[in-house]
C-alpha cells in the first residue's frame, strides 16, 4: 500500500490471459462440486440406455430387427442422447451462472473491476461452458462404450460434436439471459423449445418416421445437425456422406460463431454501460 | 501522509457527463482527488453519485467532458488504472461458490499476481480484515459486515494506489458500520487514496478530508465536512416536535427566533449560534413543543440548506 503510485506491478493481462483467469476461476469453484457432478454423469446415461436403449431397445430390435439399417436400437439411441444432453448442458450452463455473474452475485461485475476486459469474462465463460460440455461427453461415451452402444473408434470425434451442440444453444442462451433482469422466461424456453427438440430432432427416431409435411422443420433444429454428426461419428459413417458431415458441422459452427457473438456483445454492453 | 500539493491530482474531472439515453445522470460536474486524501461525494439516492464512481473506475465510459485518473485516460487505458484501483462495490459481489480465502486467491490472479504471491497477500489481508479465523468458510453463511470486510480486503489485494468504495456501510448495523470506519481509518493513515460515496453524513464527517455534496446529477458544494458546515448551516440547531396538528397553525409565531427555519413534515428546524437560548425563547413565547432537541449542525443540515430537501428520503 504506496503512495501515490508503484511501479513493481505485474503486466496487464493480455485478452487471451484475461480469459483464462476466467476459466480458472470457473474450475476453481467447481473443484467442490466435481465428485457430485462427475457421478451424475455417469449415472445419467447409465440410466437413459438401460430404460430405452436396452428395454425398449429389447423389443425394437426383436420386431424388427432391420428397422435401424443393421444397427442396434441402442447403438442408433446413444449419439442422439450425447446430443440432446449436451444441447440440454450447454442451456443450462448458459442460463443460470450468467445470471449469477451478470445479476445476483455480479461476479462477472467483479472480474471487471480488474484489468480484465468484459470480452475476456465473456470468452472465458464460453470456453469454461466448452470444458464442462468436452468432460460430460467424454464420460458419456465412456458409458456408452461399457454398453456396447458404439459401433466405431471414430465415436471419440463424437466429443466436438457434441461440444458444437452444446455450445450452439449455449451462445444463444446466454445472450439472451445476458439482458434479462430475472430468469422469469427460463422455463418457458425450457418447455417450449428445448423440449420439442430434444424429442424431435432425430434423438430418438430418424425424422423420416415423422410425417413428410413437418419433415423440414425437423432440418431447422440445430439439434438434429448435431443429432445426425455425432451419430456419423459414433456409427464410424462420418466418411459415408462427407458433404452431409460438413453441412452439419457447417451449421453448428455458424451457430456457435453467431451465439457467442451475441453473448460477448451483451455481455460487454452489461459490464460497460 | 501530507498532500503534496505539486503532485498532480490521481482523478481530474472538467464538465463529466453521463447520459444514459435522454436521462442525464452525471451533469458536467468538476472535482480534483489529491494523493493521499479522503474524498466523498455526498447525496441522496440517484444524485450521480454511482455513475460517477463507474467512470473513474473504468467500467462505463464517460458521454462527455474530461476525466483522467491516476494521470491516465480512462477512454484509452482503463485496463492499466483498474490494475492499480481497489473497487468496493454498492452490493458485495463476492464468489458465493468460494471460500473467503478462495475469493482472493482467485480475485489476485485477475491482476497477474503468481499463486504464491496471492496467497501471501491473502493471509496479509484477511488478519487485517479479522476474517482469519473464517477463512475456510463459505462467504454465503457470513454476516453483512463479514461480507462487506471481505469485499474491501478483497479489493486491497492488487496494492492499490487508490480505493473506490461506493456506499460502503450501506444496510450495517451500527457496530459493523464502526469496526469498518476503523479499518478503513488505518488504511487512510497508510496513505491509501479514498474516494467513497455515502448517502450517511456521519460516514461523511467520520472518514472524509474533503468532500462534493451532490444532487440531481450536479455537485452543489465543495469543502471540508467542517468548512461546508460553517459555510451553509449555523453552530447549532434546535429541533422542535409540536403535537399532530400544531405546526400547521404556527404561521409565523417562530419568526425572529433564529437565523433560518426549515419547516420538516415533522418537526421545525431553528438554526442558531446558541439553540438552549432558542428553546427557551420558544417557551417564553407561550410555545409548547413535545421536545426539544438542540444539536450541533451536521452535513444533514448542509444538505437541506443547499437542496431543500433530506439526505434519505
Amino acid at each position: 500500500m504506496r503512495v501515490p503510485v508503484t511501479t513493481n506491478r505485474p503486466d496487464v493481462p493480455s485478452p487471451l490471459a484475461g480469459a483464462l483467469h476466467v476459466f480458472e476461476h470457473r474450475a476453481y469453484a467447481y473443484r467442490r462440486a466435481f465428485r457430485g457432478s462427475l457421478f451424475s454423469s455417469f449415472v445419467n446415461p447409465a440410466l437413459f440406455l438401460t430404460a430405452m436403449g436396452l428395454g425398449l431397445g429389447g423389443i425394437v430390435n426383436a420386431r424388427s430387427p432391420a428397422a435401424f439399417g443393421g444397427i442396434t436400437y441402442i447403438q442408433f439411441l446413444a449419439p442422439g442422447l450425447l446430443a440432446g444432453s449436451a444441447m440440454q448442458q450447454g442451456f443450462f450452463e448458459a442460463s443460470f451462472p450468467v445470471m449469477r455473474g451478470l445479476v445476483w452475485n455480479r461476479t462477472f461485475h467483479a472480474m471487471h473491476a480488474t484489468p480484465i476486459g468484459a470480452q475476456a469474462v465473456a470468452v472465458g465463460t464460453l470456453a469454461w461452458i466448452a470444458f464442462r460440455l468436452a468432460l460430460v461427453s467424454a464420460v458419456f461415451m465412456l458409458v456408452a462404450w461399457v454398453f456396447g452402444a458404439v459401433a466405431s473408434p471414430m465415436v471419440v470425434l463424437g466429443i466436438p460434436a457434441a461440444v458444437l451442440t452444446g455450445l450452439a444453444f449455449a451462445g444463444g442462451m446466454g445472450a439472451y439471459m445476458a439482458t434479462q433482469r430475472r430468469p422469469d422466461k427460463f422455463s418457458a424456453i425450457f418447455r417450449w423449445l428445448i423440449t420439442p427438440l430434444f424429442l424431435f430432432s432425430g434423438t430418438f427416431f430418424p425424422i423420416d418416421s415423422l410425417p413428410a409435411q413437418i419433415r423440414p422443420i425437423a432440418w431447422l433444429s440445430p439439434l438434429w445437425h448435431g443429432v445426425e454428426l455425432t451419430r456419423a461419428a459414433s456409427l464410424g459413417t462420418l466418411l459415408d456422406d462427407p458433404w452431409a458431415a460438413l453441412a452439419h458441422l457447417t451449421v453448428l459452427v455458424a451457430l456457435v460463431a453467431v451465439g457467442g457473438w451475441l453473448f460477448i456483445r451483451n455481455v460487454e454492453r452489461k459490464l460497460d454501460a | 501522509m501530507p498532500i503534496d500539493p505539486a503532485s498532480p491530482s490521481l482523478i481530474h474531472a472538467r464538465a463529466l457527463t453521463k447520459r444514459f439515453g435522454t436521462f442525464t445522470a452525471v451533469d458536467a460536474v468538476d472535482f480534483d482527488v489529491a494523493p493521499g486524501e479522503a474524498f466523498g461525494f455526498l447525496g441522496p439516492n440517484g444524485a450521480g453519485k454511482t455513475s460517477t464512481m463507474r467512470m473513474i473506475g473504468c467500467t462505463s465510459p464517460s458521454s462527455g467532458g474530461t476525466l483522467t485518473v491516476l494521470g491516465m485516460d480512462p477512454a484509452i487505458q482503463g485496463p492499466e488504472i483498474r490494475s492499480r484501483l481497489g473497487v468496493v462495490p454498492q452490493a458485495d459481489t463476492l464468489d458465493e461458490e468460494l471460500t473467503v480465502r478462495e475469493n482472493l486467491l482467485i480475485y489476485g490472479r485477475y491482476f497477474g499476481l503468481s499463486r504464491s504471491e496471492c496467497a501471501r497477500r491473502a493471509d496479509e489481508l484477511l488478519d487485517f480484515a479479522q476474517l482469519t479465523e473464517r477463512r475456510d468458510s463459505l462467504v454465503e453463511p457470513l454476516s453483512g459486515g463479514m461480507k462487506r470486510r471481505l469485499t474491501i480486503a478483497r479489493s486491497l489485494i492488487n496494492e492499490p494506489d487508490m480505493m473506490l468504495l461506493d456506499e460502503p456501510t450501506t444496510g450495517l448495523d451500527p457496530q459493523a458500520r464502526h469496526l469498518l470506519w476503523d479499518r478503513l481509518y488505518r488504511l487512510k493513515q497508510r496513505g491509501v487514496t479514498l474516494v467513497l460515496t455515502t448517502h450517511y453524513m456521519d460516514e461523511a464527517e467520520q472518514l472524509c478530508d474533503r468532500l462534493v455534496v451532490m444532487d440531481k446529477a450536479r455537485i452543489v458544494a465543495e469543502g471540508s465536512p467542517r468548512s461546508l458546515i460553517d459555510q451553509y448551516s449555523t453552530r447549532e440547531v434546535a429541533e422542535l416536535r409540536f403535537p399532530v396538528g400544531v405546526q400547521e397553525t404556527l404561521d409565523g409565531k417562530l419568526d425572529g427566533l433564529a437565523d433560518r427555519i426549515e419547516h420538516l413534515p415533522d418537526r421545525v428546524l431553528l438554526y442558531a449560534e446558541d439553540g438552549e437560548a432558542v428553546a427557551v425563547a420558544v417557551h417564553e413565547r407561550g410555545l409548547r413543543p413535545e421536545t426539544v432537541l438542540v444539536r450541533r449542525s451536521t452535513l444533514e443540515d448542509v444538505f437541506l440548506r443547499l437542496t431543500g430537501r433530506s439526505l434519505i428520503e
